[in-house]
């Protein structure tokens, strides 16, 4: 996993609430058997039409956006477990999510793919959301270590939680299954316990 | 708790945390899992089983195996095909490369870890959280995962049941375990005895309706109350499964007679005096008597009406009777607009040309034997496309034993082979742009059931009456 510690970026905004993960990718394209290529069809209907016209009006496609963060409105990737919506989303080129409120699935599935879910409070994304508006070149600042989320512009800043664990593993690089391969004994004690 | 009487409009009571020794259902199963726990972190949870299917899991295997990490436990996982297939002629090599490829990976990944694999066409293939159930897989007390958000269903037997990500399914793989944190406690109760003609789909969509998609987020639901304990284990299963649907990661019923008396003689069940004893602790699961929630919702049975959503996510929902509401923030229209509906009109009268009865929420035969029920003697209407999809092979074969497939062929609708079809429309089972379908499934999102298609959920007797009507009605009306 790729390590995470700051970052300054343009943001995109999504100003859409419970965006589901039916929307970041369709189910007609899990039929992969590897984790490549998702990204070309992250937000697939939203960004062609049936025909495979680009639909100008989506924010995904307006040239004045651009950057590795993508700012969304509350409940972001509920529905389906599919981690190929996070696959897709890093694939497309983002390393943060910003919404005030994230589905549980998605939030572990993006931490266990260098993607990091930055939840913020509600009066939070909407200064995001007009400031992005406003002025699509702005800078937004994620300081993992410090927690804190920045608009550059005026120096407008925010905390954010993250579990310490969680925080560590992104910051090194971590993943999960390292850390239960050590566990091994404990693991093998506790079956022989139970029978 | 608060009585009946009172409670006839929802209530939350969110609940300061009290430490207390009284444990929930829960609190029980998720304590008697944990291996190990780190300080300030999360807790590393055993997983008695893990259920596999041919999309979540070939990226797994293939990250166990560039690192070089063995399947612990092959005997903890059963393994399904069945977002992925198709629902007619399942004899025939399947036609789509990919899918075939995803198929056939699937059956290799198996072989070579040594996994059980009810294959497409094996007398116990089906979707994975109808055949689990019915093999005997799932009993109270368990945890299980799946690489399916659906998984919650199997809370309907008193066990811990979530959906988890790919990355999860390689550490399940890898360790038999995961590392989470424990979530919040969440208590629907809904009491009283529900109207005729409203089915455990009604129930909960019209608890998703109230308390909004994203209520049990962070939390683990709890339904408890007489509607519950009076429903069989297929309706309990139905409203499992769409905890998920409310942001819940998973949703429990206590185990009790039902329960026992259905997981009985099942294939893969304890049998004889081991079943007994399961029964002796399971007997122990159900929360205690005072034992404390984090929230807490109360409702009424009879506030209940037969159920239909008219929006893009599963809250969006209202009696079938009912105006849409008049509500409007920037989401609701763009959610109208793409269904082709307006605020404050009816749904009644308004015409629908497919019907899907099927998938993880609604496939059991019980949901075949009511929808048989209404259609029995009646033709469908002319424009009404119905399709019904058995939840698994051995469903499909009661069908057929009990002469439902002759009552549902006379009546125009087309009986189709077990998978989850149209639900998600990974396989040929689209619905076509711009349509409505009237659906037993568990999702209305934009596109779920194919580009520009329009779902509304509703149960399997709403679905049924819609395809003899070729158009929305008002089945209490028509049926008291």
């Amino acid at each position: 996993m790729e390590k995470f510690k700051t970052l300054t970026s343009t943001a995109i905004p999504l100003a859409i609430e419970n965006v589901d993960t039916d929307q970041i990718i369709p189910a007609r394209f899990l039929k992969a058997t590897d984790k490549k290529g998702f990204g070309a069809n992250l937000f697939r209907d939203w960004r062609y039409d049936k025909n495979g016209a680009s639909n100008d009006a989506f924010i995904l496609n307006n040239p004045n956006y651009g950057g590795s963060i993508l700012v969304a409105g509350n409940n972001f990737g509920c529905g389906s477990s599919r981690e190929h919506a996070a696959w897709a989303l890093t694939g497309f080129g983002f390393k943060v999510i910003v919404s005030s409120f994230f589905a549980d699935i998605f939030k572990g599935n993006s931490l266990n793919n260098g993607l990091l879910p930055v939840q913020v409070s509600e009066v939070f994304l909407k200064e995001l959301l007009q400031e992005l508006s406003n002025n699509p070149q702005s800078k937004i600042e994620v300081n993992l270590e410090a927690q804190t989320i920045t608009i550059l512009n005026g120096n407008r800043s925010e905390d954010f939680d993250i579990d310490p664990y969680k925080k560590t593993c992104m910051i090194n690089g971590y993943d999960d299954i390292d850390f239960l391969l050590s566990k091994r004994e404990v693991i093998e004690a506790f079956e022989l316990n139970r029978n | 708790m608060i009585s009946m009487k009172s409670s006839k409009l929802a209530k939350c009571i969110a609940k300061s945390f009290q430490h207390n020794m009284k444990q929930t259902l829960f609190d029980k199963v998720w304590d008697a899992h944990v291996v190990d726990s780190i300080e300030n972190g999360p807790q590393v949870l055993y997983i008695d089983k893990h259920l596999i299917h041919e999309v979540t899991s070939p990226q797994a295997f293939e990250e166990l195996e560039q690192r070089g990490i063995p399947v612990l436990r092959p005997d903890q996982i059963v393994a399904t095909a069945d977002h992925n297939t198709p629902t007619v002629d399942q004899h025939l090599p399947i036609k789509d490369d990919l899918s075939r490829n995803q198929l056939e990976q699937l059956t290799l990944n198996c072989d070579k870890n040594g996994i059980t694999l009810y294959q497409l066409g094996h007398k116990y293939n089906g979707i994975v959280h109808v055949m689990a159930p019915e093999l005997g897989f799932t009993q109270p007390g368990m945890t299980i995962v799946c690489g399916d958000s659906h998984t919650s269903t199997h809370g309907a037997f008193g066990a811990i049941a979530f959906g988890i990500g790919t990355s999860q399914v390689a550490q399940v793989f890898a360790s038999q375990c995961l590392l989470l944190e424990k979530p919040k406690k969440l208590r629907v109760t809904v009491n009283g005895t529900l109207k005729p003609n409203v089915l455990s789909k009604d129930v909960i969509l019209y608890i998703i309706s109230q308390i909004g998609t994203n209520a049990g987020t962070g939390y683990f639901c709890e339904y408890a109350g007489e509607v519950f304990e009076n429903m069989s284990m297929e309706g309990r299963m139905t409203v499992c499964n769409m905890s998920i649907e409310m942001g819940a990661r998973g949703g429990m019923i206590a185990p009790d007679e039902t329960t026992f008396a259905y997981i009985k003689d099942k294939e893969f069940a304890p049998k004889g005096a081991e079943f007994d004893q399961k029964v002796t602790y399971w007997k122990t699961l159900p929360t205690d008597v005072g034992a404390e929630f984090d929230k807490e919702y109360f409702f009424d049975a009879q506030d209940i009406e037969p159920m239909i959503t008219y929006g893009t996510n599963p809250g969006m929902g209202v009696k079938v009777s009912d105006e849409i509401p008049k509500q409007g923030d920037k989401s609701f229209d763009k959610s109208l607009q793409y269904m082709g509906f307006e605020a404050g009109e009816s749904l009644l009268e308004k015409p629908i040309n497919f019907v899907f009865i099927g998938s993880c929420t609604n496939s059991r035969i019980e949901d075949f034997r009511v929808a048989a029920d209404f259609v029995k003697g009646k033709q469908k209407a002319k424009n009404v496309t119905a399709w019904l999809v058995p939840g698994s092979k051995q469903v499909e074969a009661q069908i057929i034993e009990e002469g439902l497939q002759t009552v549902f062929e006379n009546a125009g609708f087309q009986l189709r082979q077990p998978g989850c079809s149209a639900c998600l429309a990974m396989n040929d089972d689209k619905i076509p742009q711009g349509e409505y379908c009237v659906s037993t499934s568990n999702r209305n999102f934009e596109g779920r059931q194919g580009q520009g298609a329009r779902t509304l959920l509703a149960s399997p007797l709403v679905a049924a009456a819609t395809a003899i009507e070729g158009k929305i009605i008002d089945i209490t009306k028509q049926l008291n």
